[in-house]
C-alpha cells in the first residue's frame, strides 16, 4: 500500500497555546516545521476562561514577548478589556490581565501561523510515534502517512483519551466536544512514556440576554492600557473596553451543592484524575471553605461578537439540572439560560519528570514536550513550555547547546525546573509564590531580562534589540544621575516634602535617597530636578522601581548569587548513586529517577534531604580531590 | 572507590588507671575482627550469631593467650551511633591492657581512628544533624566540665531545638503571605502587619539572645583572654603565681599566639583564663616596657578581661594613672594588691609596730581606693587581695564571674553559642530580622517582607543543617579532615 511520506525538520503535534509557541519559534529559527490540529477551528482555542495573563501567569506571558514569541502580540491585537492586577502590593506581585475575543484570538494566532515562512499548519490526528535506537524519527497519522523529522514536539493538551463528564453524562471527546486523540497514549507507552491521569473543569457559557447586570458590580478595564508585548506602545493598542461584572454565591447556592455532592462524578468517584488545587470547582471550595458563606465569581464575556458569558468562578461538574438550580440562585442569573454546560475533563499527560530542562525527554533522543500534556495547566504555563520546547527542538536539528533558563532569571525557568524536578500529583498551576527571586522577576523588567537572551537565540531582531539597548541604556544612565542630585535642607525642597506628607529633610540628601521614601516616587520630585530631560515612561518606571527598592533589590541579588553557587555545582552526567556511600536508598531512587544536573537542583527534589545534599557535596568534593590529587 | 569508610576503631574512655576501658570499633570489618579476638564464655557460641544489642561476657584472646575478659556489646548497622556495624569492648585491665586490645583489633585489620571520626561518620551517614556534630566536636576540644556540659546540651538539640522552632514559625507566615497574595478572595491580609510585628520582634529578640550567649559561650569553650597590667613591681606576677597556685587550680601552658609571648591557661571552679604574654610578666615583670606600648596595647585590645594591679603599700604614681588611662572603658578588674599591708594586717603581722604609722597606712588605703575610683568606670569592681598571703583569691573569682557570666554561670539551664559559624548565621537572620521590622514600619507591601523572612529562615537553617550552605563543605572538610 502506498502512503504518503513527508520530511521535515520539526513536527509539532498538537496547535493549543503550546503548540504555536513551538511551531512558530521553530519555523523562525529556520527549521523545516509541521503543526498538526485535530481540527482547523481550534487553533490556539481558549476553551476555558476568556482571558489572558493574571496573577504570575501575566508575568510569563511578558516573558514569552521578551523571548520573540506569539501569545503577547496576540492578545495585545485581540484584547477587549485590560488590567494591572495587585497594584495595591509591591511591584513584583502587580500582574496584567486582558479579557480575550476568544474567535479573534484564535483566528488571528491561525493566520500568523498560515504566514510565517517555513511552516505548514496541517489538520490530521497523530497516533504513533517513530522511534529508533532511543531517537525520534517522526510520526504517523491516522491515515497511515509517514512524517520523518529530526526533532518532534508533543503539545497535546488535554486532548490524550480525554472524556468530559457532568453528573452522569459521560462524552468521550476532548474539549469543547472536539475529536479526543485515542491512539498516541498507546504509542507513548510503548516507548516507556509514564503517563498520568488528571482532571481539570469549566463552568457553563451563558446568554448574555439572560442575565440582569444591574443588581452585580461592573468591572472596569484599566484607564491606562499596558501592552503585553514591548513591541507595541498604550497608542499602538488602545480601544473602548467592554467591561465584566461581579456578583456572588450565596448559602442557597452552597445548599444545593452540598446537597448534591453525591452526583458529582468528582465526589462519586467516576474521576480517576487528580485535579488542579489552585483552580478548584465550586464544589471544592464550598466543601473546602465550609465557613465562607459566598463566594465570588466574574460575569466575563467570551468575545465581542457573541452573547456568550464566562462565569468565572463556578466551575463545576455537578448534573445539568444542578447546574441550572445552582447558577439561578445566584442574585443577577435568576432567570439565567445556560449555554454550555459546566463540564470535568479528564485527560493523559506525562510526569513530566522524565524530561530534561530543555524539555527533551531523557529516554527519546529529539523529542520534546511542552503544555498540558507536561501536566501543567493553563494556556500561558502552556505557551512558556511551548516556546521553549519549540526553541530547543530547533537547536536540536541544528546542533546547539539547549537554552534553559534558571529560577533567577524568569518564572518562565521556575516553572519548567518545578515540572522537570519536583513531585506533582496536579495540573501545576504557575503562582508566585513558586519564584524565589520574585522581586528581581518582575513583568515590568521582563525586556531587561530576557531580550538580550531572546536575540542570541535568534528570535527577537536587532532592530528590537536595539531600541531594546537604547532603552537599557537610558534606564542606567537616569538611575546614575538622580544618585548625583544632590539637594540641601533649603526652603523650597522643605515645601515640597511638606506638601507631600513626608518629614523635612535635617541634613542634605540626594534625590535617589528620597525616592526611597514610602511616600514619594520618581515622579513627584520633578520639581526638586530642574536638570531632568524628559523620558518615555517605561524608562522612568525601571529607574523608580530601581531606585525606589533598591535595598530589597540587593538583598535578592545577594539570595541570586547563593543560588547560583548551588546551580553552579554540576553533578557529573555518570555519576552512579548507588555507589555514594550514605545516601539514603529513597534519595537515591529519587536522584536516579531526576538526574538532577547540578546540586541546586537536586537539593529542590522531594525526598532529597539537606542531609542527602550533604552527603553529596562531600562524595563530589572527594572525587575532585582524588582527581587532582 | 574512595577509602573512606574503612573499619576505624579507637580507645572511648579517657586513658587513665581507671580499671575500665572501652575499645570502640566501627565498620564493615568489625563483626569479622571481632570473631578473630573474642571468644563468648559460652562457648557453644560462635561470634557470627551473636545478637545485636545483646552483652556479651567472655575473653579477648591473643592466639591462645588470654588478653583480659571483657564485657562485648554489638550495635549493628544502622542502629548505632556511626550507622555502621559497632561494636565495643570493655575491658578492665588497666591502660596497657586497653591499648594490648586495640592494638589487636589494628593488626586484625582497622585502622586507629582520627579525632572526631566516629562523629564525622555520625554525621555524613545522617545519624545527627551538622550543629549536633560540631557540638561533638567542641566536647572534644572543650578544655573544662562547663565547656563540655554546654557541648552536650547542644549535642542533644537544645540549640537545634530553639532554631527549629523559629523557622517553624517563620515558615508559617511566610507561608500565610503567600497563599494570601495568591488567593486573596479567600485569604486575608487585612491588619496583617499589626499582627506579624509582635512576632517578628520575638524573632529578633530570642535569635539575639543565643547571639549574646556568644561571648558567653566562647569565655566557657575557649577560656576568658586574661591581660594583666600595673606597673613594675606592682606584683603581677606574684599574683599570677598566686592564681596558678590555688589549690584548685588545673594549670597548662598553652603556646601564645606570637612567638615572644606564653599563655598559661588556668582552671578554677570551672572557668579557664587563659593568661596573656606570662612571660612578659615573668621576664621583666613590666609587660609594658618589655613589648613596647603599641604591642602591649594589642595585647590588651585582644583581651575579654584585664587585671589590672596596683601596689597598695605606696601611693598611686603617674605611671598607674596612665595605665588606668589607656585602659578606660574595658572590662576590667582593679586589684589592691599588698592589701596584707592595710591596717589590720599591719597591727597583725607587726605586733611591735608604733601607733602612728598605722594611721597613715589607712589613710593611704583609703586615699588609694578613692584616687582609683576617680579614674576607674563606676562599675569596676575593685578587690583587696594579697598576692604575698593568697588573701581576696575568692572574693576575685566570685566577682570574675558576676561580670563574664552576668553571676549566672549554670551549664544546667543555658546554652551557649559556641560556635563562630553559628554566630555569623545568627548575626545575618538578626539583620533580616530587622530588616523585616523596618519594612513593617515603613508600611511597605506585604511581598516585601517574605524577601528577609526567607532570608532569616535561610540563614537559621544553615545552623541546624535544613539549609545547605555553599561554604557547607568547606566547614565539614576543615572540621573533620575528611580526604586528603
Amino acid at each position: 500500500m502506498k502512503v504518503v511520506e513527508e520530511y521535515y525538520d520539526v513536527i509539532v503535534v498538537g496547535a493549543g497555546h503550546a503548540g504555536c509557541e513551538a511551531a512558530l519559534a521553530a519555523a523562525r529559527l529556520g527549521c523545516e516545521t509541521i503543526i498538526f490540529t485535530v481540527s482547523m477551528n481550534s487553533v490556539a482555542l481558549m476553551p476555558c476562561n476568556p482571558n489572558i495573563g493574571g496573577s504570575s501567569k501575566g508575568h510569563l506571558v511578558r516573558e514569552i514577548d521578551a523571548l520573540g514569541g506569539e501569545m503577547g502580540k496576540n492578545i495585545d491585537k485581540n484584547y477587549i478589556q485590560s488590567k494591572m492586577l495587585n497594584k495595591s502590593k509591591g511591584p513584583a506581585v502587580h500582574s496584567l490581565r486582558a479579557q480575550a475575543d476568544k474567535d479573534a484570538y484564535s483566528i488571528s494566532m491561525r493566520y500568523t501561523l498560515q504566514n510565517t515562512e517555513h511552516l505548514t499548519l496541517r489538520q490530521g490526528e497523530v497516533t504513533e510515534l517513530i522511534v529508533e535506537e532511543g531517537s525520534i524519527r517522526g510520526v504517523k497519522t491516522f491515515s497511515g502517512a509517514i512524517y520523518h523529522a529530526k526533532a518532534v514536539v508533543l503539545a497535546t493538551g488535554t486532548y490524550l483519551k480525554a472524556r468530559c463528564l457532568y453528573g452522569d453524562v459521560v462524552e468521550y471527546t476532548g474539549p469543547n466536544g472536539l475529536q479526543a486523540a485515542n491512539h498516541l497514549s498507546q504509542s507513548l507507552a510503548e516507548n516507556g512514556v509514564e503517563l498520568y491521569r488528571f482532571k481539570t473543569g469549566t463552568p457553563a457559557r451563558i446568554d448574555k440576554r439572560s442575565v440582569d447586570f444591574s443588581v452585580m458590580e461592573e468591572q472596569f478595564g484599566d484607564e491606562k492600557i499596558v501592552p503585553f508585548s514591548f513591541t507595541n506602545t498604550e497608542e499602538d493598542i488602545k480601544r473602548e473596553q467592554i467591561s465584566c461584572w461581579l456578583t456572588y454565591t450565596n448559602e442557597e447556592t452552597h445548599k444545593i451543592i452540598r446537597e448534591n455532592l453525591d452526583r458529582s462524578p468528582l465526589y462519586s468517584g467516576v474521576i480517576e484524575g487528580t485535579g488542579p488545587r489552585y483552580c478548584p470547582s465550586i464544589e471544592d471550595k464550598v466543601v473546602r471553605f465550609a465557613d465562607k458563606n459566598r463566594h465570588q465569581l466574574f460575569i466575563e464575556p467570551e468575545g465581542e461578537y457573541t452573547n456568550e458569558m464566562y462565569v468565572g468562578g463556578m466551575s463545576s461538574s455537578l448534573p445539568e439540572d444542578v447546574q441550572y438550580a445552582m447558577y439561578r440562585t445566584v442574585r443577577g442569573l435568576e432567570n439565567v439560560k445556560i449555554i454550555r454546560n459546566a463540564y470535568a475533563i479528564e485527560y493523559d499527560c506525562i510526569n513530566p519528570n522524565q524530561l530534561r530542562l530543555s524539555l527533551e525527554f531523557k529516554n527519546i533522543s529529539g523529542l520534546f514536550s511542552g503544555g498540558q500534556f507536561n501536566g501543567s495547566s493553563g494556556y500561558e504555563e502552556a505557551a512558556a513550555q511551548g516556546l521553549v520546547a519549540g526553541i530547543n527542538a530547533a537547536r536540536k536539528c541544528q546542533g546547539k547547546e539547549p537554552v534553559i533558563l534558571d529560577r533567577s532569571q524568569a518564572y518562565i525557568g521556575v516553572l519548567i525546573d518545578d515540572l522537570v524536578t519536583k513531585e506533582n500529583h496536579e495540573p501545576y498551576r504557575m503562582m508566585t509564590s513558586r519564584a524565589e527571586y520574585r522581586l528581581l522577576l518582575r513583568q515590568d523588567n521582563a525586556d531587561q531580562r530576557l531580550t538580550p537572551i531572546g536575540y542570541e537565540i535568534g528570535l527577537i531582531d536587532k532592530d528590537r534589540y536595539d531600541k531594546f539597548c537604547e532603552k537599557r541604556k537610558l534606564i542606567e544612565k537616569e538611575t546614575a544621575r538622580v544618585k548625583e542630585v544632590h539637594l540641601g535642607a533649603g526652603r523650597k525642597v522643605q515645601e515640597v516634602l511638606e506638601r507631600n506628607g513626608s518629614t523635612p529633610l535635617k541634613n542634605a540628601a540626594t534625590l535617589a535617597e528620597l525616592i526611597k521614601r514610602p511616600e514619594l516616587n520618581y515622579e513627584v520630585l520633578e520639581e526638586l530636578d530642574p536638570d531632568r530631560k524628559p523620558l518615555p515612561e517605561d524608562v522612568i518606571e525601571q529607574v523608580n522601581i530601581n531606585l525606589k527598592y533598591e535595598g530589597y533589590i540587593s538583598r535578592q541579588m545577594k539570595q541570586v548569587e547563593q543560588f547560583k553557587k548551588m546551580e553552579n555545582k554540576l553533578i557529573p552526567e555518570d555519576i552512579v548513586y548507588e555507589e555514594v556511600h550514605n545516601l539514603r536508598k529513597e534519595a537515591v531512587q529519587k536522584l536516579n529517577d531526576i538526574r538532577p544536573h547540578s546540586i541546586g537542583q537536586a537539593s529542590r527534589i522531594s525526598g532529597v534531604s539537606p542531609s542527602d545534599i550533604s552527603v553529596l557535596l562531600v562524595y563530589m568534593e572527594q572525587l575532585r580531590r582524588q582527581k587532582r590529587g | 572507590m574512595i577509602n573512606e569508610f574503612d573499619t576505624i576503631a579507637a580507645i572511648a574512655t579517657a586513658v587513665s588507671n581507671a580499671g575500665i576501658g572501652i575499645i570502640r570499633i566501627s565498620g564493615e570489618d568489625s563483626m569479622r575482627i571481632l570473631e578473630k579476638i573474642f571468644e563468648p564464655y559460652n562457648k557453644k557460641k560462635d561470634v557470627a550469631s551473636l545478637e545485636s544489642h545483646h552483652v556479651y561476657y567472655g575473653n579477648i584472646r591473643d592466639g591462645d593467650t588470654v588478653v583480659d575478659e571483657c564485657i562485648v556489646i554489638i550495635m549493628k548497622a544502622p542502629h548505632s551511633y556511626t550507622r555502621e556495624d559497632v561494636v565495643e569492648i570493655d575491658c578492665h585491665g588497666g591502660v596497657s591492657v586497653v591499648y594490648r586490645v586495640l592494638n589487636l583489633v589494628i593488626r586484625e585489620g582497622a585502622r586507629p581512628a582520627e579525632p572526631g571520626e566516629f562523629t564525622k561518620r555520625a554525621f555524613l551517614n545522617g545519624r545527627i544533624d551538622l550543629s549536633q556534630a560540631e557540638a561533638v566536636m567542641d566536647l572534644i576540644e572543650s578544655r573544662n566540665e562547663l565547656a563540655r556540659k554546654n557541648s552536650i546540651s547542644q549535642l542533644k538539640g537544645g540549640l537545634s531545638d530553639k532554631i527549629k522552632k523559629i523557622r517553624e514559625e517563620v515558615l508559617y507566615q511566610v507561608a500565610y503571605i503567600e497563599s494570601a497574595l495568591d488567593d486573596p478572595e479567600h485569604i486575608s491580609l487585612d491588619g496583617y502587619e499589626e499582627r506579624l510585628y509582635p512576632m517578628v520582634k520575638e524573632w529578633a529578640d530570642s535569635t539575639k539572645k543565643m547571639l549574646d550567649s556568644y561571648d558567653d559561650g566562647r569565655y566557657i569553650a575557649e577560656g576568658i583572654r586574661t591581660c594583666i597590667v600595673g606597673k613594675p613591681n606592682a606584683g603581677k606576677s606574684s599574683f599570677l603565681n598566686a592564681l596558678l597556685g590555688e589549690e584548685r587550680a588545673i594549670v597548662t601552658e598553652i603556646a601564645g599566639t606570637t612567638r615572644d609571648t606564653l599563655e598559661e591557661s588556668v582552671t578554677i571552679d570551672g572557668i579557664t583564663l587563659n593568661i596573656i604574654d606570662t612571660a612578659g610578666i615573668r621576664d621583666t615583670e613590666d609587660a609594658v616596657e618589655k613589648i613596647g606600648v603599641e604591642k602591649a596595647r594589642k595585647e590588651m585590645d585582644s583581651a575579654d578581661i584585664i587585671l589590672f594591679v596596683a601596689d597598695t603599700s605606696e601611693p598611686l604614681s603617674k605611671e598607674d594613672f596612665e595605665i588606668l588611662e589607656q585602659i578606660r572603658g574595658r572590662k576590667k578588674m582593679l586589684l589592691l594588691n599588698k592589701s596584707d599591708l592595710s591596717k589590720k594586717n599591719v597591727e597583725e603581722n607587726n605586733p611591735g609596730l608604733s601607733g602612728d604609722v598605722v594611721p597613715d597606712v589607712e589613710d593611704r588605703w583609703e586615699q588609694t581606693v578613692s584616687c582609683i575610683r576617680k579614674y576607674a568606670d563606676a562599675d569596676d569592681p575593685v578587690i583587696a587581695i594579697s598576692a604575698k598571703y593568697h588573701q581576696g583569691m575568692d572574693t576575685f573569682i566570685a566577682e570574675l564571674k558576676k561580670m563574664m557570666f552576668h553571676g549566672k554561670i549554670d551549664a544546667n539551664q543555658e546554652m551557649y553559642i559556641t560556635n563562630a559559624r553559628h554566630k555569623n548565621a545568627l548575626d545575618e537572620a538578626l539583620h533580616s530580622f530587622q530588616c523585616v521590622k523596618e519594612s513593617i514600619e515603613n508600611a511597605m507591601p506585604e511581598d516585601f517582607l517574605t524577601i528577609d523572612l526567607m532570608d532569616a529562615y535561610e540563614k537559621l537553617g544553615l545552623i541546624t543543617g535544613e539549609a545547605v550552605g555553599e561554604d557547607l563543605v568547606n566547614e565539614i572538610f576543615s572540621r573533620f579532615c575528611t580526604g586528603k
